[in-house]
């Protein structure tokens, strides 16, 4: 009985990571590919690394994605975690519940909602479309994510720590970057990685908030696509894969550390 | 040691009544939204150097208490005095009394050594001498070898020495503990208890404790406030409190008690004559409750009561009934009189003997009597 449903699971198991992974695996594997014609496979080579690098409007592309990923996961940090304190510590106040299912509602609001009412709000309010509002767009659906991460920690973090930092002589401000920060820091990092991840491959609220001048680089790999694949696309796909993969590791290892060390102590 | 024992002895504050409080808490309430009182217009006053024991059942408002003279609560109505100085809006970091948490609050990210100099660090005392002052502390609490050690390296009874060290660090003028030997196992925890007290001897501090563990009140206590509700039932030395508790509440919280419900019938001086349910007398010393009158409980502890076989020839107050259960701990042998109403009387009697003849055994007839000032009068 045992032996067979194992059977079954292994096959399902292995249809389901084919599903996922064998198209992320082709890309991988063809932006190695010597020739210039994408499906066809012509020897192994690093040439169109190389050809990336060279590109300077795929180049700016990243730089702007990067510099885009790198604030507003910085500012999402900063006010997700804020948002997070507020909500858990301040349990009382008239309308929490409406409060927090507010911070929570833009992780289920389909993208395009999110882009467009973004879009409408920096029009009403005369902000050119650029840089800038593509890095506010970011940091406002991305510091939901923070939120959540934050206050899931923060839950079951014991206030009797940030009392008795007070009751030593800490003033508030103090207790909370002396020692809440600290303890809840594994947390605010995985959000930050949350958020820079997020950012770093969004496609849709990029498109609505953008202007000219400021494409990322998923922009820029989505129009590329339209007149055709190179293996310049896939080459620079394999990379962002590398990151988004080593920032999701990163965050969930600084999570599983801490949930080990909270279990030894 | 010789010398902290007299201290102890002849320290009494309380009873002299030039000495001024150095804790008052004036007829502080404290409520939770509409519905819940903590503490109900509580008034008392807590001594220098005083070993104060709070105790009470969960929920009695023992811990808001405290967490108000910690500053974490502020009394919807009413003072707290430390020392003649109103703490109204005074918050924590500025008050000169420290806590220790149940939890012990060690921050988890800090070695020993800088949990311990964390308070000195917030005051700004020089490195040098925050050094020091480290060193000393845990000397004290005998840690030395475990300055650089994380918390969670730590087990449950260094845990709450580094705590203790923590709290006393800043030399507070008054030291709140809350529950502190909760989380540790028996052995320990009497062990700890005495450490406490020497500790509190030797710095000459005002220690006040929580606890709902009335041994661990008993045994440290040079005071204990019983509570219950929100309100102080009785403040007294702990031989007072099991000797003469002013209520059932107190009677029946601290130790097994008997109580016999009845009517006073006659009063002669100092001594009245109370008949209870089933008709019997007893004879019973006034003492400070000479105001009593009407209804009453006759309140006896098991250890100062007697069993026999036979009704002895000189005894004042006896009932008998049926030996319905019995228990032998060793030191004691605790017996269940059941009488023929189907109360239960509780006997203990000390095993000073090793063996004894004709030993009561179960279903046996037996009498239980009593002197005259072997019990109180409870009214209330």
């Amino acid at each position: 009985m045992a032996g067979s449903w194992s059977r079954f699971n292994i096959i399902s198991l292995t249809l389901g990571f084919a599903f996922l992974y064998i198209p992320i695996v082709l890309l991988v594997i063809y932006s190695f590919n010597e020739s210039r014609l994408v499906t066809v496979w012509g020897g192994f080579s690093f040439k169109w690394y190389g050809a990336m690098l060279n590109n300077s409007a795929l180049m700016s592309a990243a730089w702007v994605t990067a510099r885009v990923a790198l604030i507003s996961a910085t500012l999402a940090t900063i006010l997700g975690t804020m948002a997070a304190v507020a909500l858990t510590r301040y349990s009382q106040f008239r309308g929490r519940l409406l409060f927090s299912g507010m911070a929570v509602a833009p992780l289920v609001m389909p993208e395009v909602i999110t882009g467009l009412s973004l879009l409408l709000l920096f029009v009403a309010v005369g902000l050119d479309r650029g840089f800038t509002t593509i890095m506010l767009a970011h940091t406002t659906f991305a510091m939901c994510y923070v939120a959540v991460v934050v206050q899931s920690r923060l839950v079951t973090f014991d206030r009797s720590l940030e009392e008795a930092a007070m009751d030593l002589g800490a003033t508030p401000a103090r207790a909370f970057f002396q020692v809440t920060l600290p303890v809840i820091a594994p947390a605010v990092i995985a959000g930050w990685m949350l958020a820079f991840t997020l950012s770093l491959d969004d496609l849709v609220i990029a498109s609505f908030t953008s202007g000219p001048g400021a494409t990322t680089l998923p922009m820029k790999i989505y129009s590329q696509v339209r007149l055709g694949v190179t293996p310049e696309i896939n080459a620079i796909s394999t990379v962002l894969i590398g990151i988004v993969t080593v920032g999701v590791l990163a965050a969930s290892l600084f999570n599983k550390r801490r949930a080990l060390r909270e279990r030894q102590g | 040691m010789a010398s902290l024992g007299s201290i102890r002895r002849d320290f009494a504050p309380w009873a002299n009544p030039d000495e001024k409080p150095f804790i008052r808490f004036e007829n502080v309430t404290k409520s939770f939204g509409s519905q819940t009182t903590a503490v109900d217009d509580l008034t008392l006053s807590i001594y220098e150097r005083e070993f104060f024991v709070l105790l009470g059942p969960s929920g009695c408002g023992k811990t808001t208490l405290l967490r108000m003279l910690g500053g974490f609560e502020q009394p919807t109505s009413g003072r707290v005095l430390l020392d003649g100085q109103d703490l109204s809006g005074v918050p924590p970091y500025r008050r000169p009394v420290n806590m220790m948490f149940q939890s012990y609050a060690l921050f988890p990210h800090m070695s020993v050594e800088k949990n311990i100099a964390f308070g000195l660090k917030q005051e700004g005392m020089p490195k040098a001498q925050i050094g020091e002052r480290v060193q000393r502390m845990l000397k004290l609490v005998k840690l030395e070898k475990y300055a650089s050690r994380k918390p969670h390296q730590l087990s449950g009874g260094q845990r709450q020495r580094v705590a203790l060290a923590r709290a006393l660090a800043k030399r507070p003028k008054v030291l709140l503990l809350d529950e502190p030997l909760g989380a540790l196992d028996k052995k320990l925890r009497e062990e700890t208890q005495f450490e406490l007290m020497d500790l509190q001897q030797e710095l000459g501090l005002t220690f006040v404790i929580v606890t709902h563990d009335q041994d661990e009140a008993m045994t440290m206590a040079d005071r204990i406030a019983v509570m219950d509700a929100g309100k102080v039932l009785q403040v007294a030395t702990p031989a007072e409190i099991y000797e003469a508790p002013n209520s059932r509440f107190v009677a029946e919280f601290i130790g097994n008690i008997n109580i016999f419900d009845g009517q006073i019938v006659e009063k002669t001086g100092s001594a009245a004559r109370i008949r209870d349910k089933s008709g019997t007398e007893f004879q019973i010393a006034l003492g400070s409750n000479a105001q009593a009158d009407g209804s009453a409980g006759l309140a006896v502890r098991p250890e100062k009561l007697q069993i026999t076989r036979e009704r002895p020839a000189d005894a004042v107050n006896a009932i008998d009934g049926e030996v319905w259960d019995i228990a032998y701990m060793g030191d004691l042998t605790l017996y269940n009189l059941k009488l023929d109403d189907g109360r239960i009387i509780k006997i203990s009697t000390i095993n000073s003997r090793r063996r004894v003849e004709d030993a009561l055994t179960w279903h046996d007839r037996a009498w239980v009597s009593f002197a005259p000032d072997a019990g109180v009068l409870l009214t209330r």
